[in-house]
């Protein structure tokens, strides 16, 4: 039975490698000049440690909210892309027209300017 | 078309034109106002004479066109029922209303309220034809209201006199009075019958003739007499009886086409035709039957002797009016109503004739009503002169004018019936004869005989309703007064003879038909015992016996010495009125005064009941009723409402709060229990 | 697992709302494109599309059910009557809106398409045959209204309303979700008719049912705004701009009874005896708490919020009778209502202008004077919310009283009867102040002529139904009797 594990186990030996190998080739390859912004955890763009009730910039908000709308219908893609050979070409109509329904709502952000910061 | 289609653009024409002129007359104009009416009502003239033929070949109709809603059993419907008696109304109805629509053109010309006229005139139309060829107690109230307010709204035409205003209160509240009677006569059948529909009621009758009506007091009533005699308090209102006739005379304020078709013709008889339609129920009641004839005798007597004094020309015809209507309401109560309704129809020819006469005279005199001033006209208006003649000769009922006929069949049905209170039904009809025979020609010889009075008239001015009338009257200042008095224009002598023309010979020609023919069939019942009609009609050999039979008769020599009279006070010896006058002061007074039942009406009804009412404001209505009841409950809710709404807090917490609470106690019940 | 084949649904059922769904996205797009002069152009485009999806079902009328996409869907007579009805009511009140939204500002393509999206909820709503159908039209649907009513932004009391809209609906939808749930749990089907046939094969644990079944009330009772579930009304209707609350006076109205008819007459039948119990409390404490807090009420919107209140109340007491003729009596009672208080709320649109909302009651002084015809129309919208003869109002109380007493609730009748009563009063006010007292306010008034066209066939209709109803009722019949 164990065996069957087997590739589980490959797969996390492969991924932790592969990691390692790019943080490596990252910090022997890259340019390395640290400064203290450079260095703080990175949080969303705010202060880790500071008090929760402040104000946020409301543009923030559209971004985020954009981001979470278009990233959670993206993640109706890969259930659908698994089973597309079952749904066939009706499925891939579906998504279709789910996809354009999405393009409508992006053409309409954009050309309102919610993507601009300024 | 199919005859159901028919009976709807009869009943509608007349309306669609008083809806489009009413609404957009001042944009259409004069022309085209009377023009859209006229042809509205001429289209239910056609129509109603090809009803009349369809029912002549035996047809008849009772159906619903539309139901409004059904409330159990009770069903509130909009239906029509055509039957002999209804298509001889609708002819009747058209054929006049037509007639004064063309009238109208030249009476009204100078009146700034003409196509509002237009457009009263032809909805009265409407409501008159839903009245008569209802099939159900609903429509037949709702026609019922509906001609009283038009006859309202038309004796007020001339909202700015105050003696025309006073009239129209005084005919809503006569005829409120009646209408509470009609109401409860309807309630009744409600209750007891369970439906609206004419045919189920009748059908029902003759079980629920012995049911009594326990009213308290130890006295029962029977049911049926009760029902009745509470419609036909309805009938007194709208047909102007005894008492509740005060309406009337005074409804001569409106405009003069208005008194011939609404207040001679067409709505007055309205009572006399619901009678006659709910002959089912008023066979089943010997006590309804002797009080419609007590009191359709006192009004045929009482009301012809006031017309004897009368100065107004117009008010001579009311009373005759009032007179007449008595005359048909006697032919009810004993059982003749196929006789009341031929009168009905040939007073609606000749009284309307006689009132659009006197319209031409008086418009020829600008405005000039009074009797005294008049005279010698027969000389300028020829037309009127003679269709006036021939009106006056019906009225009296001389042979073989029509009004000789019909009169003469109510006279020998009252003679022969067994009615409670027929003696003195008897007596009233003979001696009105002589009463109608001389106030029509005492009317007619001083209007068109003797000295010319018109014209010089301007000093006497001052004391005369007439003067306030010519000067009030709006669109006349333009005339000057006292030039020769000229015929009337095409559109008003038109009229005339048009209508000359059935007050000759309607009668000798349709008395065998209507009244001995068996021509109204099932429509009207008669029960056995009251068969005065039937022994008539054994004794009948046609129209020319009839003549003769009359001509021997005391009716006919009544009339006779009536003309007579009066062609010997106002022609031979003129001044022999002043003198009768100055010997019988009290009475002259008293016919005068209508009896002072005015001046009665005025301190008890007005005077007294304002008084009583003033107790009961006070103390009833004011401290218990009001300030208890009414205003305690609304300061009740108002209270409440106040409270309630400090409930709304406006924190969003408080409203989840609230549904929260909902859900648990739904909970709690539904799921606990 | 289905089959492909079984994939490839029927989409004719729901033409109607496929029409509308690619025509809203159409102008949402096309606006972005439209230079803000030109806005009357999305405004044409929306009321083409409307029409468009309005006869698009009477293409596809159906006569008999027709179930489609998997029995999540279904498409018939009652569905398309009350389809047809809203996308008129959304007709009328873009129409009645124009002028009051220009003035704001709000003349904007985000208004249209949002109205289009809230109908597509409504029309989805109408048309579902699943529990999850509905609580999708149901969400797009609020969500497109709370939009709505925070469109005017600067507002300070339209944003509070909708914030208020917003939370309390959330409440409402939790309750609908738990409630579905529950009958889930009970049946093991979402499907609504096969609910029925489960309950009836008393394979249902009752309790868990009847559990289910008090949450489900609730949320309908939300969407009506019956007491205790009507908070959000008088604020909402108050707070948000009148067009909107027109909109959210009248449209909503028929899916909410749509809401209604399919859960507890589609789904629900089997445990009629219990929900007729909620209804009872609900009809009556509507009918009372509606009318009297009405009459303190001295802002017009406040004033009709309450009366939608006390209307839904008495649309309650027929609905409770359980049978067709009450049904029927109950979808007459929203279709006049909704005429009804589309005439009143288009008349307050009409007195208002740039800068002015006529909202108080005395904004409504000596109509009569200003305008005969408006104040006659005023009249009749009034006439007919309260019920006086021969306005449609009468006869749809007359209907639904007659139902009640029918099953035996004379009692129930008689309260209903008390509290139109005191209903009249309110409205008879209006009356009142419009022919009796001196205007205030003598700025002309000024609609344009489509407007002033509608608006008066919308108040004339209110007479001619009220004198011929029996068409209007024959329909209601015929809807619920082919479908149920």
């Amino acid at each position: 039975m164990l065996q069957l594990y087997f590739p589980v186990l490959l797969f996390i030996l492969v991924g932790i490698g592969l990691g390692l190998i790019m943080l490596a080739l990252g910090s022997l390859v890259s340019p390395n000049r640290p400064d203290p912004e450079k260095l703080s955890p990175y949080e969303c763009g705010f202060e880790a440690f500071e008090d929760a009730r402040m104000k946020f910039d409301v543009r923030y908000y559209l971004i985020a909210i954009l981001f979470i709308l278009f990233d959670l219908e993206i993640a109706f893609l890969f259930p659908w892309a698994v089973v597309l050979p079952e749904i066939g070409i009706f499925g891939f109509w579906s998504m279709m027209i789910f996809l354009a329904i999405l393009i409508v709502g992006f053409i309409y952000e954009w050309k309102k300017g919610a993507l601009e910061w300024e | 078309m199919s005859m159901q289609q028919l009976y709807l653009l009869i009943a509608l024409s007349p309306l669609a034109g008083a809806i489009v002129v009413g609404l957009w007359g001042a944009k259409l104009g004069r022309a085209a106002s009377h023009w859209i009416c006229i042809l509205g009502v001429a289209v239910s003239f056609v129509g109603s004479g090809f009803v009349l033929r369809d029912v002549l070949a035996g047809n008849a109709f009772n159906g619903d066109i539309y139901v409004w809603m059904t409330s159990g059993n009770v069903k509130f419907a909009i239906g029509f029922l055509i039957d002999p008696l209804t298509a001889l109304m609708m002819v009747v109805v058209t054929f006049v209303s037509l007639m004064v629509h063309i009238y109208t053109v030249g009476y009204m010309a100078d009146d700034p309220g003409y196509t509002r006229f237009f457009s009263y005139i032809s909805l009265f139309t409407f409501s008159m034809l839903m009245l008569v060829m209802a099939n159900n107690f609903l429509q037949l109230f709702f026609g019922w209201e509906a001609v009283g307010l038009v006859s309202y709204l038309l004796i007020g035409f001339w909202f700015t006199r105050p003696t025309a205003i006073y009239a129209n209160l005084k005919a809503f509240l006569a005829n409120r009075v009646g209408d509470f009677g009609f109401v409860l006569g309807i309630g009744l059948i409600v209750a007891f019958f369970g439906s609206l529909d004419y045919a189920t009621v009748f059908g029902a009758a003759p079980k629920l003739a012995t049911t009594v009506l326990d009213v308290g007091a130890g006295a029962p009533w029977p049911l049926l007499t009760a029902i009745c005699i509470a419609l036909f308090v309805g009938a007194m209102g709208k047909s102007a009886q005894v008492p509740l006739h005060v309406w009337l005379p005074d409804s001569m304020e409106g405009p003069t086409p208005i008194s011939a078709l609404i207040h001679a013709a067409t709505m007055v008889t309205a009572g006399i035709f619901m009678v006659a339609r709910m002959s089912p129920l008023f066979e089943l009641s010997d006590t309804a039957l002797s009080f419609v004839t007590v009191i359709g005798a006192t009004t045929a007597l009482f009301m012809a002797l006031l017309g004897v004094v009368q100065n107004d020309i117009k008010r001579v015809i009311a009373y005759s009016t009032l007179s007449q209507l008595g005359y048909m309401t006697v032919a009810l109560g004993v059982s003749a109503y196929p006789a009341a309704i031929f009168h009905l129809m040939t007073h609606a020819f000749f009284k309307a004739l006689l009132f659009l006469g006197a319209g031409s005279v008086i418009i020829a005199l600008h405005h000039e009503q009074d009797l005294r001033k008049m005279g010698g006209l027969r000389r300028y208006m020829p037309v009127t002169y003679a269709t006036m003649w021939v009106g006056a000769l019906a009225l009296a009922g001389i042979p073989p004018f029509a009004g000789f006929f019909s009169k003469d069949a109510i006279i020998e049905a009252v003679q022969l019936s067994s009615v409670g209170g027929h003696g003195y039904a008897q007596f009233a009809v003979t001696a009105v004869v002589f009463l109608t025979a001389l106030y029509t020609f005492r009317m007619l010889f001083l209007a068109f005989h003797g000295e010319e009075r018109f014209g010089h008239s301007e000093t006497a001015h001052i004391d005369d309703d007439s003067a306030k009338q010519l000067h009030e009257e709006p669109g006349h200042e333009e005339h000057a007064h006292g030039a020769a008095p000229r015929e009337s224009p095409w559109v008003i002598t038109v009229p005339l003879v048009l209508l000359a023309i059935p007050s000759l010979y309607s009668g000798w020609a349709y008395i065998d038909t209507v009244l001995f023919g068996n021509y109204f069939g099932g429509s009207i019942a008669i029960a056995a015992q009251h068969g005065g009609l039937a022994t008539m009609r054994e004794e009948w050999h046609g129209a020319v016996p009839f003549i003769e039979h009359g001509l021997l008769g005391l009716p006919f020599w009544l009339a006779a010495a009536g003309i007579a009279t009066a062609w010997l006070l106002y022609i031979k010896r003129p001044d022999l009125p002043a003198k009768i006058q100055a010997r019988t002061g009290a009475l002259y007074a008293l016919l005068i005064n209508n009896y002072y039942i005015d001046r009665f009406n005025d301190w008890l009804l007005a005077g007294g009941f304002r008084r009583i009412g003033a107790l009961f404001s006070d103390v009833g209505d004011r401290s218990i009723i009001d300030g208890f009841f009414v205003n305690g409950s609304a300061r009740l809710v108002g209270a409440t409402s106040a409270l309630l709404r400090k409930v709304q807090s406006g924190y969003v917490y408080h409203y989840a709060f609230t549904m929260i609470i909902g859900v648990f106690a739904l909970l709690t019940w539904w799921v606990g229990r | 697992m289905p089959s492909v084949a079984t994939l490839a649904f029927d989409y004719v059922p729901a033409l109607p709302e496929i029409v509308l769904l690619v025509s809203a996205c159409a102008v949402l797009m096309i606006d972005l494109f439209v230079p803000e002069p030109r806005r009357h152009v999305s405004y044409w485009l929306t009321l083409l599309s409307v029409a468009a999806t309005a006869s698009a079902i009477l293409y596809v009328f159906h006569n008999t059910p027709v179930r489609t996409f998997g029995n999540m869907f279904v498409a018939d007579a009652f569905g398309d009557v009350l389809n047809f009805l809203t996308c008129l009511t959304v007709i009328l009140m873009l129409v009645y809106s124009r002028g009051y939204l220009a003035a704001r500002g709000l003349f904007r393509g985000e208004t249209f398409v949002l109205a289009m999206f809230a109908l597509l909820g409504m029309m989805v709503m109408i048309s579902a045959n699943h529990f999850l159908t509905l609580y999708l039209g149901l969400e797009l649907m609020s969500l497109s209204l709370y939009a709505l009513v925070a469109l005017h932004r600067e507002s300070g009391t339209a944003v509070e309303a909708a914030m208020k809209y917003f939370v309390l609906g959330a409440l409402a939808s939790g309750l609908l979700l738990y409630g579905m749930s529950m009958i889930y749990g009970a049946t093991g089907t979402l499907e609504i008719n096969r609910v029925t046939t489960i309950i009836f094969g008393g394979h249902a644990n009752r309790t868990i049912l009847i559990f289910g079944l008090v949450f489900v009330v609730s949320a309908i009772a939300f969407k009506l705004g019956a007491v205790p579930y009507h908070m959000w009304v008088p604020d909402v209707y108050q707070g948000a701009p009148t067009a909107i609350t027109l909109f959210i006076g009248t449209a909503p109205e028929f899916a909410a009874f749509a809401f209604m008819t399919r859960m507890l007459v589609g789904s629900l039948a089997a445990v009629a005896f219990d929900w007729q119990g909620m209804l009872i409390v609900l009809s009556l404490l509507s009918m009372i708490v509606g009318n009297v807090i009405a009459i303190s009420q001295s802002n017009v919107k406040r004033m009709l919020a309450y009366s939608a209140i006390a209307n839904m109340g008495f649309m309650l007491m027929g609905f409770l009778a359980a049978n067709v003729n009450g049904y029927s009596a109950a979808m007459f009672y929203v279709v006049t209502y909704v005429m009804s208080s589309l005439a009143g709320f288009g008349l307050v649109l009409l007195l208002s202008r740039a800068g002015f909302e006529a909202e108080n009651l005395d904004d409504f002084k000596g109509l009569n004077q200003r305008s005969p015809w408006y104040a006659f129309l005023m009249l009749l919208a009034m006439f007919s919310l309260a019920g006086v003869p021969p306005t449609v109002g009468f006869y749809a109380k007359f209907a639904v009283i007659e139902a009640a007493v029918d099953v035996g609730l004379v009692w129930l009748a008689v309260v209903a009867v008390l509290a139109s009563l005191i209903g009249a009063f309110y409205y008879v006010r209006i009356v009142k102040l419009m022919y009796f007292d001196d205007p205030v306010d003598k700025a002309p008034l000024a609609a344009r002529s489509d407007m002033q066209v509608l608006l008066s066939l919308n108040g004339l209709s209110l007479l001619f139904f009220g004198i011929f109803p029996q068409q209007l009722m024959g329909m209601c019949v015929v809807a619920l009797t082919r479908s149920y």
